[in-house]
């Protein structure tokens, strides 16, 4: 059994910065991470490698520029297989769009897969669209918001789906996409004899030549969207502090409320 | 300071530190407080391939030796000895086999262990044999193709929880301690039982229970060696781990030291921080002298036992780590207590867990005492054989 894990290089939260005149995300001397969520859904492929480890393979993929390899790194550092970065200059400005095609275009490449595993979404662009995009780009069935993995048959997996309007059970058939939850497992340290050989693992880039792509389909020439302005939202000043008792504080706010002319008080 | 560990060394350090801080800081305070036993923090171990440190390469181990295991669990302290010990008490158990043990012993007991599936114990301490080893009284008479232990074992770690126990006992009273052999006994073996898990004053999320072995039948292969050789068993062992010992003492200095330093540069106090006033600078550069000098004879000690495997002064050596780190570490605990004042009083910060864990490593493995006893010893020996004279 192949699993893809596709996971996401992203500024980690506390440093996320915007440069005022551009408008991006200054990226620069600022510290990254795997995705959170995508670290759920390695989770949930190695807990699948547990039940039958000579059977699984995993190989995690991402798309990014090269230093977006530590994230590979980390991976393979907790017991994923193999490794796969998609790099390349016309990869550059992405949408969705393009991101799920490339994405798409280098797990043909990676021939027979069963199961694709991402995160929810990504916590800095926070679509959670590329998923269900390559999904649809590789006609596979696919479940989102995925709280629950389990096995009915060899090639028939029953998961626990969580939604606005409540659990949902399905019945999915291999091979399918799933994106994932917190809720599928704790992701777990990492192994010193994996960490060992991640470090000399040669993780292989693959640009548009190795896809076979065409520029305009890729990266900022393939995408529908296009990024205008990014802005910090401006901070609520008027904040105040209540202090004292609990009764104390409710005739105080009942004060504020009234000056402020609340309709009713 | 840089020890010139290798690339593989620094790894472990890595490993070993980051579940420290992902998961035993974070949950350290409650298993202390409910005198919880931490097994998901024993599975992050087993994750990650640690357990395996001193296990040899063909039964599933890394192969590695008393450095490697000082390096793990002295970042393994920072967190919490109660974990540490726990973690180190598996070991300990397996290192009889290690050492010992027949090809079947080791292919059926060690993968499990290293691959943390089962944690081992080692059972050795009785009610009326502590630091008098030769004291013990369990009993195992063989009889045909099997042997009958009756007995108690007093204040075992990993008590209980443990899978796997090396127990010590006597095979032949007539000879004393080299009447004394030692078993492997497994969790579940006819008539063996565990007393209740023991109330402690500190690392109170390691089990320490009673074992009661009342007529528990063993195969015979489960003899480690030879009948006659438990007393040695034990203390080649214990030459492997007591560095260790001292290593878990480093690691609790450690962050006795971290705390102190972060708090002294914080705390206020007639409008400076506490930092600037040279009671305390005397304070901290007291404890990180300390430290600094026990880590350094731990790892020059543990490299000298992994390269001279019989080294005659293995004992006196082992010893002296023991002793040295483990006094630093209860005089390191108790100082960051006192700069801390009030607050390292209270339950709120971790610097009072750790005075009242550091006080077992005094105790435990072999008191202070008992290793001053070796200490001594060894050198009146030592000295025997000088034919020099140094006064004149």
């Amino acid at each position: 059994m192949h699993i893809v894990v596709c996971v996401k290089q992203v500024p980690e939260t506390q440093n996320v910065k915007i440069d005022p005149t551009t408008n991006t995300l200054v990226r620069q001397g600022v510290a990254s991470m795997m995705n959170p969520f995508d670290r759920f859904a390695l989770e949930a492929a190695l807990r699948i490698k547990d039940m039958d480890r000579d059977n699984v393979n995993i190989t995690v993929i991402t798309m990014g520029p090269p230093q977006a390899k530590e994230v590979l790194i980390d991976a393979l550092s907790r017991g994923a297989d193999d490794a796969v970065l998609l790099s390349d200059q016309a990869f550059a400005g992405a949408d969705t769009w393009a991101t799920s095609y490339t994405l798409a275009s280098a797990i043909r490449k990676l021939g027979s897969v069963d199961l694709i595993i991402c995160g929810k979404q990504a916590i800095d662009g926070d679509t959670a669209q590329v998923g269900p995009e390559l999904a649809t780009l590789l006609d596979l069935p696919y479940a989102t918001y995925v709280s629950r993995i389990e096995f009915l048959e060899p090639r028939v997996l029953k998961i626990t789906r969580q939604t606005d309007e409540g659990t949902a059970v399905w019945k999915v058939p291999l091979p399918a996409l799933l994106t994932v939850l917190k809720d599928v497992g704790i992701p777990r340290v990492r192994s010193y004899r994996a960490t060992l050989r991640a470090r000399r693992y040669e993780v292989p880039i693959w640009g548009i030549s190795d896809l076979r792509l065409s520029k305009e389909s890729v990266g900022l020439k393939g995408s529908f969207t296009q990024v205008i302005k990014v802005f910090s939202p401006q901070r609520a000043k008027d904040r105040t502090f209540i202090e004292g008792s609990v009764s104390e504080q409710a005739a105080r706010l009942y004060e504020l409320l009234k000056k402020q002319g609340v309709p009713g008080l | 300071m840089d020890y010139f560990l290798t690339e593989e060394q620094r790894l472990l350090q890595e490993i070993a530190y980051e579940i420290v801080k992902e998961r035993i800081r974070p949950v350290r305070a409650e298993l202390d407080e409910k005198e919880e036993f931490p097994w998901a923090i024993m599975r992050d171990l087993a994750q990650s391939d640690l357990f395996g440190i001193w296990i040899p390469k063909e039964y599933g181990g890394l192969g590695m030796g008393i450095l490697e295991n000082c390096l793990v669990v002295e970042q393994l302290a920072r967190g919490c000895i109660g974990i540490a010990t726990t973690f180190a008490a598996s070991g300990l158990g397996a290192y009889p086999i290690v050492l010992f043990g027949s090809d079947e012993l080791k292919r059926k007991y060690l993968p499990p262990i290293a691959r943390g599936e089962k944690l081992a114990a080692f059972a050795l301490t009785e009610p009326g044999a502590g630091s008098d080893v030769s004291a013990i009284r369990t009993r195992a008479v063989r009889v045909g193709d099997e042997y009958i232990l009756n007995g108690t074992k007093q204040w075992i770690t990993n008590g209980g929880e443990a899978d796997i126990y090396s127990v010590f006992a006597i095979t032949d009273p007539s000879k004393g301690p080299r009447g004394a052999s030692c078993f492997v006994v497994e969790k579940g073996d006819p008539g063996f039982f565990f007393g209740k898990k023991e109330k402690k004053l500190g690392i109170r999320t390691s089990a320490t229970r009673e074992l009661v072995f009342n007529d528990c039948r063993i195969p015979r292969s489960r003899l480690i060696g030879k009948e006659g050789l438990g007393f040695i068993i034990a203390m080649k062992t214990f030459d492997k781990s007591r560095p260790g010992i001292g290593a878990l003492g480093v690691g609790l200095a450690q962050e006795a030291l971290d705390i102190s330093v972060e708090y002294a540069r914080k705390r206020i106090q007639f409008g400076k921080p506490i930092i600037s006033f040279q009671v305390i600078q005397h304070k901290i550069a007291d404890m990180a002298m300390k430290i600094e000098a026990a880590r350094a004879l731990i790892y020059s000690a543990a490299r000298y036992l992994d390269t001279k495997a019989d080294a005659p002064d293995a004992s006196k050596i082992a010893a002296m780590c023991k002793v040295f780190a483990s006094d630093v570490a209860v005089q390191v605990a108790l100082e960051a207590v006192q700069v801390l004042g009030g607050y390292g009083y209270m339950r709120d910060y971790p610097v009072e867990k750790l005075l009242r864990d550091s006080k077992i490593l005094q105790i435990y493995e072999g008191t202070n005492e008992i290793q001053r006893n070796i200490i001594g010893q060894e050198l009146n020996k030592e000295y025997g054989r000088i034919k020099e004279s140094f006064i004149r």
